[in-house]
């Protein structure tokens, strides 16, 4: 079986390679952010920066609409209808609008982005995700004055999403960022992974990700961004505001009363492997860092 | 038919062992091979400490001592499977980094009393042949009453671990306190 995976892994992956190659031809200087991977310069850095399978990015999620179990999103979310789909840009903005996902796969070209997603859990997965910037998206509305924060909201439909007939978490899952980390351009508006469609259970239609953030940060199934004054209270804060902040940088200076932070597994790994460390803002340190330039990260976790 | 009993309790009781040992030969374990051998070692260590508290009740109900006789063994098991999910965490998980290990076991609570609860069993386990039984004589009863704190901490451990739903964890707790409940009644009657 393990070597089954191997091959199916192999293939997609010099695929992938040659992709960015041409795309690194004809987009040039404009896609340093497209694939960007921490991890460089030592001798496991390749392991390390592997694609995570299709298989187990779109079997093992974290995804409480569809149930708390790592498989019930892919087992529950298979019939999830995502046609039609609309989109609401609100709050303080000089024109709220409603945008359709056709309207968005027309206005907007998704490349491919290999980011890793670490997971406050402990775990860690590289997913060549489809998307674009958000900040280009909010392009097309123009923001007040008062537009300090960015508020995402999922969508609440316990017909179809099980896991929501249960007060797991405070319904509908809400997320935030501040302005400067939503129009940083690598927090992307995902489309799809694997050159593919984005599946059910990884958030589709269309999803946020925040790579240098804990997995939860980035909302799946978004029907509103409001732009908010005030920071806005995440599902999570929510349910615990002593375990998770609204920052949730990925920090393995910043303990969690549960999982180790200083260290993660590598998802797909065999019990051999050993934990490899975390890295600061999961390796976009260059990138992000001058986002948080004089906070106390230990208090504004 | 009584000669067999033990042999066949044996032999079930250590399906689970061999089941996760089958898996991780054929790669079964999914994505996250090293937190399900933890998982699944820690559960039978619960359902263990479950079985062995309940042979004291089973055996007032039926009036059979039959369940005593397989009491010492049950709660060898619970060491057993204690053993292995706590060398899994320390062995497989952080390969012997006492450094990293001991700062979780004083900074994260459900680790602490895991580990407590493994240590408490140790002496247990130490003490569990006949000839430590009648050597401490009054003792050996009173040191094997840890069980129950033992019981206790176990539960915690895993309503402490768990990230938002309880429903698991709440349900051995249950089993668990009804089973201590036991001993008050009939300890009063």
């Amino acid at each position: 079986m393990k070597k089954i995976k191997y091959s199916e892994i192999t293939p997609e992956k010099i695929y992938n390679n040659r992709r960015s190659f041409i795309k690194s031809i004809s987009i040039g200087a404009g896609s340093i952010a497209m694939t960007s991977l921490p991890f460089t310069g030592d001798a496991l850095s390749e392991e390390k920066n592997k694609n995570t399978s299709y298989k187990d990015i779109t079997t093992y999620n974290n995804y409480y609409e569809f149930g708390t179990s790592k498989s019930d999103p892919y087992i529950n979310s298979q019939n999830f209808k995502t046609k039609p789909w609309t989109i609401s840009i609100e709050g303080e903005i000089e024109n709220p609008i409603n945008i359709s996902m056709e309207e968005i796969s027309e206005m907007f070209v998704s490349e491919e982005r290999i980011y890793r997603l670490r997971c406050v859990e402990g775990w860690s997965m590289v997913i060549p995700w489809m998307g674009f910037s958000l900040s280009k998206l909010l392009s097309k509305v123009t923001l007040t004055s008062k537009a300090k924060y960015v508020e995402f909201e999922s969508v609440y439909d316990p017909d179809q999403m099980k896991g929501q007939r249960y007060p797991v978490l405070n319904w509908p899952y809400k997320e935030g960022l501040r302005i400067d980390e939503a129009l940083h351009p690598l927090t992307t508006v995902v489309t799809g992974l694997y050159n593919k469609k984005l599946p059910n259970q990884n958030g589709a239609p269309l999803r946020i990700f925040v790579p240098w953030k804990y997995g939860f940060k980035s909302a799946k199934a978004i029907v509103k961004i409001k732009l908010v004054e005030k920071m806005p209270t995440s599902s999570w804060m929510w349910a615990s505001p002593r375990e998770y902040g609204f920052y949730s940088n990925v920090n393995p200076n910043v303990n969690h009363p549960r999982w180790s932070q200083a260290t993660e597994r590598i998802i797909g790994n065999d019990i051999f492997a050993p934990r490899v460390k975390t890295l600061m803002f999961n390796g976009y340190e260059e990138e992000v860092a001058s986002l948080y330039t004089g906070m106390d990260l230990k208090k504004f976790f | 038919m009584k000669r067999f009993l033990k042999p066949s309790v044996f032999i079930l009781s250590l399906f689970p062992f061999l089941i996760i040992t089958y898996k991780i030969f054929f790669n079964q374990l999914g994505p996250e091979p090293v937190k399900e051998i933890t998982h699944h070692t820690g559960e039978w260590t619960l359902i263990f400490i479950i079985l062995t508290l309940a042979m004291t009740p089973f055996k007032k109900i039926t009036k059979l001592n039959v369940w005593i006789s397989l009491r010492r063994m049950l709660g060898l098991f619970v060491f057993f499977y204690a053993t292995i999910h706590m060398l899994t965490y320390v062995v497989i998980d952080y390969r012997l980094d006492l450094q990293s290990i001991s700062k979780d076991i004083f900074t994260k609570r459900f680790i602490f009393v895991g580990f407590a609860a493994w240590l408490l069993l140790t002496p247990l386990a130490l003490t569990s042949s006949k000839k430590a039984m009648m050597l401490l004589k009054d003792k050996w009863k009173k040191i094997h009453r840890l069980i129950y704190i033992i019981a206790i901490l176990g539960v915690v451990h895993f309503i402490w671990l768990v990230k938002k739903d309880l429903t698991e964890p709440l349900i051995y707790m249950a089993i668990i306190l009804i089973l201590l409940l036991f001993r008050f009644k009939f300890k009063k009657v």
